[in-house]
């Protein structure tokens, strides 16, 4: 039963991911070590039949005979045939390996789809019994067991798999819970399935993947421990092992040494083309192959960009921070995704300026480029970022750390994500203080207690004490805000500022914002999808859109004669009569409908 | 923070306890002939009820299991039914020893995993893939394989290391040394790979977290922010991983002891169980527990000491 089980979700595997098979064995580890287990597997197989002699027969004339003639790898400390008894150990040691699969499978599999399915007893059991493995060594256990159920290797081994079923248990247990609350399985239950076609058909597909790729782990446990158990003299010895031929070769290596070798290769071979066969197979299934991208094509820009719609209405300021035909691109398939594939930006000493688009119109990479943090494989390919006079784009990242935190800043999206959980508030604020500025401790602690105050955070030092998760969405952001200025910066990039927040806190973050622009008198570059926010706060806009800054102007000009239909039509989306700020006394936010483009 | 140990510790209790129960009446099934092995081949019906009546089995197992409980709780453990020697004082000693195989090997696990998983996470590239062979290497290949190997190079052949013994380090600390060198590496090249994937894993999720990145637009360099940061915030997975790795090392220890003849538990282990001594068979199990549980609750307080949510919850 157990057994059947076992293949059968292996076989449903194989059914349900076309191609698996043929990708492992496309795999670098995972084609070689197949082919090597599809030997010992081989020899597994028949090597019982044809044994040229029975491997438990002793005999006196063969005691440690050299290799050769009728005994072609020679004869052991008893005189048996070694050849023979690698053959038939084969056997037995793979019998093992996949009697401890077969039945951590079925019991943990099983006990873990119930538990997840229904809780209760059974969930409280499984658990009760994870804990109770953990804390034992499992050879312990398998000792002990022993001297109850004498040395018969296949209780051993079905022992061991049960001891190990939680790992099978545990993964099975965490799916299934994940997907028990899934809308579909909601919508089988409704329409009157039962559990069991439940769990069969949906549940049962969501932890097939884990389930296959523990298996390959799971069989050199169940080989490795087998091998130690016998190695320690406890094995049957009417069921030879590599184990048993080990302990035999070890203890007479002053004889032969050629007990030894044979055993152990076989087990190494096997055990290791099991681990790589299991490294294999969480690449394939799970994706994480760690190639080196290589792109076939070199990037190119594929479409024309049309120049800029500038509304160039006012007198021009000096610019602080130009854009220029900037592209970000990031490897996919074998070419390149590009985000961000040009325009034009320029932010003027001291203005606020809003680069605004929906999401995924590239605004937040532009942002990241600026500050020469784009995330894992994103990489500036074209166009020029100038600040202040200085070309930024293929500067190395020291280079760029000199800015950074000194005269360019930053404000994210998500306060709390954007705090180190593990350190405190007033470490955080202070280490850069210490570090870039070269403040000395007690300095930089007054000054960041004084930044927390500016920010509008009632208890300071209550706050510089706390850890992030202590503190609300509004005051991690107020928090932030005071880190990005405690160097008066020449410029701040503030990244969706308020979009995680509530909507009162949103427009007390956006005062909080204003009011620090003009007292340092930085520029501001923020990034929003908020119409609302640039009508509040901005001086002048640039309107970006499927990767490509397409309208710039005053702000004024951009939201009384919109130029380009983009523009248009996202003034077009903001809902009529949306609700206004909603308290009286709080600065206009989202009087154009805070929200409307999310 | 103090009922965060207390309730660990409660938990660890009600484990211990329901491994005695299971254990001493698992072990019940295989008692039959002890008294008469105990006694010798020969002996007639009346020395073996003596023998029986001596060690106790003449009694119900509910009793047997009480009277063993009893005394359990006040720390005797009973004694040896085949050498009459006092199980509590066997097996802590035989303990001390298998104990400081595997701290030993936790702590040189720790130092070169943590290290090797840092640098696969930082460097990538080649000495990534390195760490990531090694790794599968360590775990693919069994401890006691391992172990042989070991033995036949470094002991047999360069004769650099003593193949087997054991010397006290109140005999000699570098004795000591020399006769735990071997075993303690042999243990450790099993783990390390683990803890390295683990802490090269951790960290390569951390660096793609959001507050590295706010960390870094301030200004810090990158080395400071791994260093810091990065670390401290996968330091907590890879603690599982160690804590986890104790209790393989302490069964990797049991063998790799009979290999090199060390009279740690191992050995112990291994006569008691043929022998049927079901008081030292109960110690070593109960003890071992009792260790696991220790220092199960050390990596959680530890755990909590880095994470600041656990602690402050």
């Amino acid at each position: 039963m157990t057994t059947t089980r076992s293949s059968a979700t292996r076989a449903g595997a194989r059914k349900g991911r076309p191609g698996l098979l043929r990708r492992l064995l496309r795999h670098p580890l995972g084609g070689v070590s197949m082919v090597v287990l599809a030997v010992v597997v081989l020899v597994g197989a028949l090597g019982p039949f044809i044994a040229p002699f029975d491997p438990t027969e002793t005999s006196l004339q063969t005691i440690f005979a050299e290799p050769g003639g009728d005994h072609l790898l020679g004869g052991d400390s008893a005189g048996r045939d070694i050849l023979s008894r690698l053959l038939v150990a084969t056997a037995f040691s793979l019998a093992g390996g996949l009697l401890v699969m077969a039945i951590a499978v079925a019991v943990g599999v099983s006990a873990g789809l119930v538990a997840g399915y229904y809780g209760g007893v059974i969930d409280a059991t499984g658990a009760w019994f994870t804990a109770l493995t953990m804390s034992l060594p499992s050879i312990i256990v398998l000792i002990a067991a022993r001297s109850v159920m004498g040395p018969s290797m296949w209780w051993t081994m079905a022992i061991f798999g049960l001891f190990i079923s939680p790992v099978y248990y545990r993964v099975v247990y965490t799916s299934v819970r994940a997907v028990r609350n899934e809308l579909y399985v909601d919508a089988a239950r409704t329409s009157g399935l039962g559990d069991v076609r439940i769990i069969g058909r949906h549940v049962l597909l969501a932890v097939r993947a884990p389930v296959i790729l523990l298996m390959a782990g799971v069989i050199a446990a169940g080989i490795g421990m087998q091998a130690g158990f016998d190695f320690l003299g406890l094995g049957d010895p009417t069921t030879p092992t590599w184990g048993q031929m080990l302990n035999e070769g070890f203890y007479n290596i002053n004889r032969s040494s050629n007990l030894v070798l044979w055993p152990a290769l076989a087990l190494g071979i096997t055990t290791v083309a099991l681990t790589l066969l299991g490294t294999a197979l969480r690449d394939e299934l799970e994706g994480t192959t760690d190639k080196r991208h290589s792109a076939a094509q070199p990037w190119v820009l594929e479409e024309d960009v049309p120049a800029v719609m500038d509304h160039g209405d006012e007198p021009a300021g000096e610019a602080l921070l130009t854009v220029r035909d900037l592209a970000v691109a990031y490897p996919a398939g074998t070419g390149y995704a590009t985000v961000v594939k040009g325009g034009r930006l320029s932010v003027r000493r001291g203005e606020t300026h809003g680069l605004i688009g929906e999401s995924g119109s590239g605004k937040t990479q532009t942002a990241f480029s600026i500050l020469g943090l784009l995330p894992k494989g994103g990489k500036v390919m074209a166009g020029s970022i100038v600040f202040d006079g200085e070309e930024l784009v293929g500067r190395t990242d020291a280079q760029l750390n000199a800015l950074r935190g000194s005269r360019i800043a930053y404000v994210p999206q998500e306060p709390m994500s954007n705090l180190d959980p593990s350190f405190t508030v007033g470490h955080q604020l202070t280490e850069p203080l210490v570090k870039v500025l070269g403040m000395k401790k007690a300095e930089a602690r007054e000054r960041a207690l004084s930044l927390l105050a500016r920010v509008g955070i009632p208890e300071p030092q209550r706050a510089f004490d706390s850890y992030p998760h202590q503190l609300s969405g509004g005051m991690a952001q107020r928090v932030l805000i005071a880190g990005a200025v405690a160097s008066h910066p020449d410029l701040l990039i503030a990244d969706e500022p308020t979009t995680a927040l509530d909507v009162t806190v949103q427009a007390e973050v956006l005062d909080l914002l204003r009011d620090i622009q003009e007292e340092l008198g930085m520029a501001v570059l923020i990034v929003t999808h908020n119409f609302g926010v640039v009508a509040d706060i901005c001086d002048r806009v640039t309107v970006m859109q499927k990767g490509v800054m397409v309208e710039t102007g005053a702000t004024r000009a951009v939201f009384e004669s919109p130029r380009h239909e983009y523009t248009r039509a996202l003034f077009a989306a903001i809902p009529q009569g949306a609700p206004r700020a909603p308290l009286p006394g709080v600065s206009s936010a989202g009087s154009l409908g805070a929200g409307a483009l999310r | 923070m103090l009922s965060f140990v207390s309730r660990r510790l409660a938990t660890g209790v009600g484990l211990i306890a329901t491994l005695a129960v299971l254990t001493f009446f698992f072990l019940q099934f295989g008692v039959s002939d002890v008294a008469q092995r105990i006694a010798g081949q020969q002996a007639g019906p009346d020395a073996v009820a003596v023998v029986e009546e001596r060690i106790g089995v003449d009694r119900p197992v509910q009793v047997q299991f009480a009277d063993w409980a009893g005394s359990a709780l006040t720390g005797d453990l009973g004694r040896s039914w085949f050498s009459g020697q006092e199980v509590t004082e066997a097996v802590m000693s035989r303990m001390a020893v298998t104990v400081s195989l595997a701290v030993g090997s936790v702590v040189l696990t720790a130092l070169l995993g943590i290290t090797l998983g840092a640098l696969a996470a930082t460097r990538r590239g080649w000495s990534d893939r390195g760490v990531q062979f090694l790794a599968v290497l360590g775990q693919a290949i069994p401890g006691f394989l391992m172990a042989m190997a070991l033995v036949l190079v470094f002991a047999i052949n360069l004769d650099w290391f003593p193949a087997t013994g054991y010397t006290r380090p109140s005999e000699s600390v570098p004795g000591w040394l020399l006769s735990i060198t071997l075993p303690v590496v042999a243990l450790t090249i099993g783990s390390i790979g683990g803890v390295a994937q683990q802490v090269r894993g951790s960290m390569i999720d951390a660096f793609e977290r959001d507050y590295v990145r706010t960390l870094r637009s301030r200004g810090l360099p990158r080395r400071s922010v791994v260093l810091q940061h990065v670390l401290r915030n996968a330091a907590g997975p890879a603690l599982t991983v160690l804590g986890l790795q104790f209790v393989i090392l302490l069964g990797g220890a049991v063998i790799v002891e009979t290999l090199f003849s060390i009279p740690g538990l191992g050995p112990l282990a291994l006569t008691s169980t043929s022998q049927g001594d079901i008081p030292v068979v109960m110690g070593i199990v109960i003890v071992t527990g009792v260790v696991v549980v220790l220092v199960n609750t050390l990596v959680d307080v530890v755990q909590a000491w880095v994470n600041p949510k656990v602690r402050l919850s």
